[in-house]
């Protein structure tokens, strides 16, 4: 499987030494074995999920779709026909004359605001005039393409390749570019389709199974509900409950004897809960499956659509068992059978629940649980549109066969002023992220998100985010709280806090996602593997003892009598590669079943096999060695069946060692299999954190929100982006303590923050509440500077004549530019380089504003208005870049990018690694600090009391690490369950001069004195928060005011008020300060003079009231203008609110 | 004062030259350091202690271990701590030193943005003599603020190009082109009036000349002036002429009980290297205790509890002075006892002190 071409991230393995180990090195430790694995997992990258998801949609699943709905008919002429006989997206590869690929490069599109888009193409056959006509390559719209799939142009580039084309090789892609902007569709969790799940409400004291079916057509849900101790069946289409015997003699078994060995075997007290429910049939004297039938077929709801035959209520009885109930199992030749035992099945697994209540199934559990994906969702949507395309496309041949006087009619002419409605439709849904889907009645908003790029980790971060379907108010604790097991495939950390706290999960380091496998050659390799076929099984010996029944996806398709040997030789086949690898099979005991998924969205992990005989891994030293050689991929390893995937539901059936030692220290377990990487539990945020198996969990969670926030590198393109707002930190530096996960996610490469020398002291007392001290000489030389670019855009519109223009800078009596052009150039745009400062012009556009359709007119007329971009920040910018150019729909596009270079300030927010996040509290010159014996003072004092509560023990071994790591000359690791040994790095401090605590003796800066407690000194890697004083500072004594209520602004953004609020007000009534009050909450906003007559206590203006055409009882006075607008509100409804006015003194 | 030039031995039981305290040794113990101030200011005990300038003449004592062009060693013996910290402070931050203070970029075509450019140049030493040069008036004009008096002005133009005639295959940017990189020995001296005679043979130079400032790729360039001005480090870092200048003080191993054996050799490996040795008798014995860099590892050890005591003697100070290459540690030392003096004679002659 290894490609020709070498891969980049394989790049690391191959180098003479790799992780303080050479090639030639012997493997031979436990240790050393699976190091290497994670780091090979990484060839398929980080997002492979994605990626996987989206190629088989372009490979398989759409020519399922356009094979599903492949012929469009005419109902005024019946032998008009189109046929779709293949579709396939262009390819850039092929790039032919009628066949197409991707026009541009994804960076391109970026900056020109395009969509990254390939062209569809269908091969179909039609019937023009009497002739039928093939045509090849006939354009059916444009596909959205994900970066880096297997359509993309950058599939298969090297670093080299990557670069010429503008874009960076460490970006993971798996997200779509439209309207230039990056969009991901987020991973979607759901409860599986197609499964039976049985519930129970202890309260009501209600059991039901339910089972949503899911088909191309139509979703449905039935149910098997318990009432009374009765069972019915519950569908949205019946009107009623139906009895469950009824429904089982309507599906064609009318035999009692045999429905009560269908769903109870020879249990007899499974028997007695069930023998209630005869006589409910019998008293509905409902024996035969006509009489059955009928009383369905009674009970439908019938949405007919007009034209439509109507049905009597014995074929709309047949109607709604063949099509309507668990609608995902198809009937052919009106044989019920198939559905009556699903039917059974769910009785079955109610009574069993009634009768052992534990036997309930969890719906947090994962297992039951499916991912949905880009690939997935597209595919929705690609369908939906495709059936309205296809049925509008009916619609207008319809229309146009009608029309006389055409002589030959062509459709693929009709079929083209049709496309766009598939490149718009998906374009629309990426950008705004609404799914609506008309057949599921589907309405499903915030699918897609803008891909975040304030660092590399915030956009990887993005990609492994799972967005659960479950409502955010709601307040139960069960789908938050942490799943058993999630454990190796969802992240155990990385969750936001707040209301989407564990709704919104990230995929763990190793997961991968499967996609949908054909499930007819697994219901023909049961039959041959000795599974009996359900169909000719007699219902008697179904559940007799000891027999196991066999469920392809949720369908009972056999039984065994030798499950152990069943499932031995199914995964024997699949560890050969006979069968998919993501295919799962699992024993459930307690339901006498053997269940084998085949389904997508399932998520499974790899893990190393044990054999079964030896009890040894599989996996073995030269294994590796030709892992290192090149000479094999990972895909070689699972072919020889050393690894393989198992889904959730399967690692029930494994005992899986964590470590070798584990299997040496309890031979007597049989473990099966033997985990590769236990710092793989963690996801790609989390796996920033060193030592975080000694920080306190919470801590995890807080940095792994706050890693994403970090300031850094973005990507190697990063200087040639044009985003609104970037950030850069000017001297990234990769952690003195690192991680594995750091060096398989690449973070070194692209990191966000900076070893700090930190001192753990208290120090002037601007340090309390988490603040922190800066050394003033360290940001001279550039610790915590970072850039903030900003994006300015400029659309130049064209008119039938005019078109909006930018004349260059107006000079003044001196032939110097006035001071609001001072930074442009002749061609009215910002130089390169240029300062500007509030209130200078970096584009000065005029907008034409006259007829649009009118002559040409001269820029000075009065047909162009001045609208220039002014610089607004509080601090000066600079002009980073000036872009000009088209975008899609051909007009001017220009683009500003302003750029502001940033040393740290007070207020500005830092943290660390753990969770430890603090603002600057003062800065203090070099002299002022302390200083050990070497004359090293630190970068950044922290006050202690960060410790005792929030106990971020890792943080302290991290300092201990990294300060080994500074005098040895070394990186050393602090990766989760594993990393450097704490007293092996406490030796390095003993052998190099330090105290083994990591605690120095410092002396004052200030009298130059030893200070009396030993000092903890050393590096921690922080990083710069994007959240800084100068975004956020704002003041105002006075300022704009609201036009309606006269009141001052909100927000700073317009340079708004501080609102003295109704608890401040509370405060200064409590405190009697009615001076204060009248000052804050009218004089200082919206005083207002009005005219009161006395008389009629309604308000004039100038001295005379007009009510009583009098000036006499005129008095001026002040009340708030919201007062007065509410009393003039208050008249235009018909009421008059009348001021009586009286001396207060 | 006195200096001499080659290391004085150091025995661990020196003659005192002041009665023998212990309050003038900084107790190291385990878990907290103790006795860290000094008592002998007058008032505070019954002895005397006024300052006398014969008595501080005395016993006043430098020694330099180690002088070289960029670093010295020495050490100051005899000395309270707030002088000695004063120096200290004064070397980092208020010894004045030359360092690019304004630049003015005329063109920039490297990937490396203008502010940090900047801000690197203005970080490279300078190898000359800040006495040249006058402070700048921050009052004046910007137009007339800079003159040959005090400003430097460097130049710095560069554009690299493809090479000709490079063999087939090579990736290295340095054989490739002509200027992949921009050092800070690129940077050249314009002198300026006076200038030009003052340094005809000297010109102002980076300390550093492989200090890389930038890289560039065929087709970019880099065209910019720099003026170099008269700062201090309390400004800005770039000002100070020291990379650090800080002391410790001396250690003091003080063994209480014999040690011998196989403890003393245990005990030999709680120091650095050459901090104790082992006489013909087998017992441990201090013989440097100035190598020790008091990792307090002895402490730790159970089996010397009560056998050893740790300390550091408050008024030897050793100094370390890492100069940025500008002038000669000596010389930024000299300055600093220069400006402390100054400062001494401006108090001296305060209006309000009189």
């Amino acid at each position: 499987m290894a490609s020709p071409q070498v891969d980049e991230s394989f790049s690391a393995l191959l180098k003479e030494e790799y992780k303080g180990r050479k090639l030639t090195d012997p493997i031979n430790t436990v240790k050393d074995k699976w190091e290497l694995l994670p780091a090979f997992l990484k060839v398929k990258g980080l997002v492979k999920q994605h990626l996987d998801s989206f190629n088989y949609f372009i490979e398989t699943d759409l020519k399922k779709i356009v094979k599903a709905n492949e012929y469009v008919f005419s109902d005024v002429k019946r032998d008009f026909y189109i046929r779709y006989r293949d579709i396939r997206v262009g390819r850039t590869s092929d790039q032919s004359p009628d066949c197409k690929g991707i026009s541009e490069d994804p960076h391109k599109c970026r900056l020109r605001d395009m969509d990254y888009t390939a062209p569809i193409y269908a091969d179909i056959e039609y019937v023009r005039g009497t002739k039928v006509i093939r045509n090849r390559n006939v354009p059916l719209g444009d596909m959205p393409i994900m970066l880096r799939s297997k359509s993309c142009v950058l599939d298969g580039l090297n670093s080299q390749e990557m670069a010429a084309r503008e874009e960076c090789p460490i970006d993971p892609g798996g997200y779509f570019i439209i309207n230039g902007t990056e969009r991901v569709i987020l991973i979607q969790e759901q409860l599986s389709k197609n499964r039976i799940i049985v519930e129970a409400d202890e309260k009501k004291g209600i059991v039901q199974a339910s089972v949503t079916s899911s088909t191309h057509e139509r979703k449905s849900k039935t149910y098997i509900i318990c009432k009374n101790g009765k069972l019915y069946l519950k569908h949205n289409s019946i009107a009623e409950d139906m009895p469950i015997v009824v429904m089982l003699k309507a599906a064609g078994i009318t035999s009692d004897l045999e429905i009560l060995q269908l769903v109870c075997g020879n249990n007899p007290q499974y028997q007695d809960l069930f023998a209630i429910n005869f006589e409910e049939a019998a008293k509905l004297q409902i024996y035969t499956q006509q009489q059955a039938l009928l009383y369905v077929g009674k009970r439908v709801k019938t949405i007919r659509r007009a034209g439509s035959p109507r049905l009597t209520q014995l074929q709309e009885g047949i109607e709604a068992i063949a099509t309507t109930i668990i609608a995902h199992l198809t009937v052919s030749n009106l044989n019920f059978r198939e559905k009556a035992l699903y039917m059974a099945t769910m009785a079955r697994r109610v009574l069993m629940t009634m009768h052992n209540p534990s036997m309930v199934d969890d719906r947090d559990y994962v297992g039951n649980k499916r991912l949905e994906l880009a690939g997935q969702l597209m595919s929705l949507l690609f369908e939906d549109l495709f059936k309205k395309f296809n049925s509008d496309l009916k619609i207008a041949i319809d229309k146009g066969m009608q029309k006389k006087g055409v002589a030959v009619f062509d459709a693929v002419i009709l079929m083209q002023s049709q496309i766009h409605q598939i490149t718009l439709g998906l374009s629309r849904a990426i950008t705004t992220g609404n799914w609506s889907l008309k057949r599921f009645k589907m309405e499903r908003a915030g699918v897609t998100h803008v891909l975040s790029r304030l660092s590399y980790i915030s956009a990887l971060g993005m990609m492994t985010r799972i967005s659960s379907q479950f409502e955010k108010s709601r307040k139960v604790s069960g789908p938050r709280a942490l799943q058993p097991s999630q454990f190796g495939m969802l992240c155990t950390s990385d969750t936001p806090e707040g209301e989407a706290c564990g709704l919104v999960k990230n995929l763990a380091l190793m997961t991968h996602i499967t996609t949908d496998d054909e499930e007819e050659p697994i219901k023909r390799l049961c039959l041959l593997l000795g599974c009996e076929d359900i169909l000719s099984i007699d219902s008697a010996t179904l559940y007799s003892d000891g027999n196991y029944g066999i469920f392809v996806n949720g369908t009972l398709v056999g039984t065994t009598r030798y499950p152990i040997k069943f499932v031995r030789d199914f995964r024997e086949l699949r560890r050969t590669g006979r069968v998919s690898e993501f295919i799962s099979i699992f024993t459930n005991t307690h339901q006498t079943a053997v269940h084998i998924a085949t389904d997508g969205g399932r998520v499974c992990r790899p893990l190393i096999i044990i054999d079964d005989k030896t009890q040894q891994p599989r996996v073995e030293a030269w294994h590796l060695e030709k892992l290192l050689k090149g000479e094999w991929a990972f895909d070689d390893f699972l072919k020889h069946g050393l690894v393989e995937y198992l889904d959730v539901n399967e690692e029930n059936d494994a005992l899986i060692a964590l470590y070798e030692r584990d299997m040496e220290q309890e031979p007597e377990m049989r473990f099966t299999h033997l985990e590769i990487e236990p710092f793989t539990v963690l996801g790609a945020v989390a796996g920033l954190i060193p030592y975080p198996h000694h920080n306190q969990s919470p801590r995890n969670t807080y940095q792994c929100a706050m890693g994403k926030q970090a300031i850094g590198a973005i990507a190697y393109n990063q200087f040639r982006r044009i985003d609104t707002l970037l950030y850069f930190m000017v001297y990234p530096q990769q952690p003195m303590v690192k991680t594995k996960t750091i060096e398989l996610i690449q973070y070194d490469k692209l990191p966000a923050g900076q070893n700090a020398t930190v001192a753990v002291m208290s120090y002037s007392g601007y340090d309390i509440e988490d603040a922190l001290v800066l050394n003033k000489s360290s940001i001279d030389r550039g610790f915590g500077r970072c850039q903030a670019v900003y994006k300015n855009t400029i659309n130049l519109k064209k008119y039938t004549n005019n078109l909006d223009s930018l004349p260059g800078m107006r000079v003044d009596e001196n032939n110097k530019p006035i001071f609001a052009h001072a930074s442009i150039e002749r061609d009215g745009l910002g130089e390169v380089g240029m300062r500007v400062v509030q209130g200078q012009v970096f584009a000065n556009k005029h907008s034409y504003v006259g007829d649009p359709t009118g002559p040409a007119q001269p820029l000075n007329s009065e047909a162009y208005r001045e609208t220039p971009a002014y610089y607004k920040g509080p601090e000066p910018a600079y002009i980073d870049q000036v872009l000009m150019t088209k975008d899609k729909r051909d007009e001017t596009l220009v683009k500003v990018l302003l750029r502001q270079t940033r040393r740290p300030e007070l207020g500005d927010k830092f943290s660390s690694r753990h969770g430890q996040k603090g603002v600057c509290g003062i800065i203090v010159q070099q002299e002022d600090l302390p200083f050990n014996d070497n004359g090293i003072s630190p970068d950044i004092i922290m006050n202690p009391h960060g410790f005792p509560s929030r106990m971020t023990v890792g943080k302290m071994i991290e300092l201990i690490s990294g300060k080994a790591g500074v005098l040895n000359g070394s990186l050393e690791y602090g990766t989760c369950f594993g990393g450097s040994k704490l007293e092996e790095m406490s030796q390095i401090l003993v052998d190099k001069g330090f105290s083994y605590s990591g605690k120095d003796m410092l002396y004052s800066g200030i009298t130059g004195e030893c200070l009396q407690a030993y000092i903890f000194f050393g590096p921690i890697y922080y990083q710069k928060l994007k959240h800084m004083v100068l975004d956020k500072m704002h003041a105002r004594a006075r300022g704009p005011r609201a036009v309606l209520t006269r009141q001052p602004t909100e927000g700073r953004s317009r340079d708004g008020g501080l609102r003295l609020g109704e608890m401040e007000r509370d405060c200064v009534i409590a405190y009697g300060a009615s001076q204060l009050l009248l000052e804050r909450l009218m004089l200082s906003s919206d005083a207002f003079d009005v005219d009161v007559c006395n008389n009629c206590g309604l308000m004039g203006y100038s001295s005379w009231c007009n009510t009583c055409k009098s000036s006499e009882y005129v008095i001026k006075m002040t009340i708030p203008y919201a007062a007065k607008l509410l009393f003039q509100e208050l008249l235009s409804m018909n009421i008059a609110p009348r001021l009586r006015l009286g001396d207060v003194f | 004062m006195e200096m001499r030039n080659e290391p004085k031995k150091y025995r661990y039981h020196p003659k005192p030259q002041i009665p023998p305290n212990m309050s003038d040794i900084v107790g190291i113990e385990y878990n907290r350091v103790t006795n860290t101030t000094s008592t002998d200011f007058p008032g505070h005990s019954s002895e005397e202690n006024a300052w006398d300038l014969e008595e501080f003449k005395k016993n006043l004592q430098i020694n330099i271990s180690h002088l070289a062009g960029r670093s010295t060693n020495f050490d100051l013996i005899n000395i309270d701590t707030s002088i000695a910290n004063a120096f200290r402070r004064i070397m980092i931050a208020e010894v004045p030193s030359v360092a690019a203070e304004t630049v003015y970029i005329y063109n920039n075509t490297s990937v490396i943005q203008d502010e940090v450019l900047a801000h690197r140049i203005g970080l490279i030493p300078l190898n000359v003599d800040p006495d040249t040069l006058q402070w700048i008036d921050p009052a004046a004009d910007e137009n007339e603020r800079f003159n040959d008096a005090n400003t430097y002005v460097m130049t710095l133009d560069v554009s690299c190009s493809k090479r000709d005639n490079v063999p087939e295959g090579t990736t290295d940017p340095k054989i490739l082109y002509r200027n992949s990189s921009v050092y800070a020995k690129d940077l050249k001296f314009v002198p300026q009036g006076r200038q030009e005679q003052l340094f005809k043979n000297s010109p102002v130079a980076p300390c550093d000349p492989n200090i890389l400032l930038a890289k560039l790729r065929p087709g970019q360039e880099i065209s910019l002036r720099v003026h170099c001005i008269l700062g201090i480090g309390s400004d800005h870092a770039k000002f100070s002429p020291v990379a650090t200048a800080s002391y410790r003080l001396m250690p003091v191993i003080d063994i209480k009980e014999p040690i011998v054996g196989e403890l003393a050799k245990r005990f030999q490996k709680c120091f650095p290297s050459g901090v104790i040795e082992i006489d013909e008798n087998g017992a441990a014995y201090v013989a440097d205790a100035r190598k020790d860099t008091v990792s307090r590892e002895v402490l730790r050890h159970e089996e010397f509890e009560g056998k050893v005591k740790l300390g550091r003697k408050r008024s030897h100070f050793i100094f370390n002075v890492e100069s940025t290459g500008a002038m000669s540690p000596l010389e930024i030392f000299l300055k600093s006892v220069r400006i402390l003096k100054n400062k001494a004679d401006y108090l001296r002659n305060c209006p309000i002190g009189q």
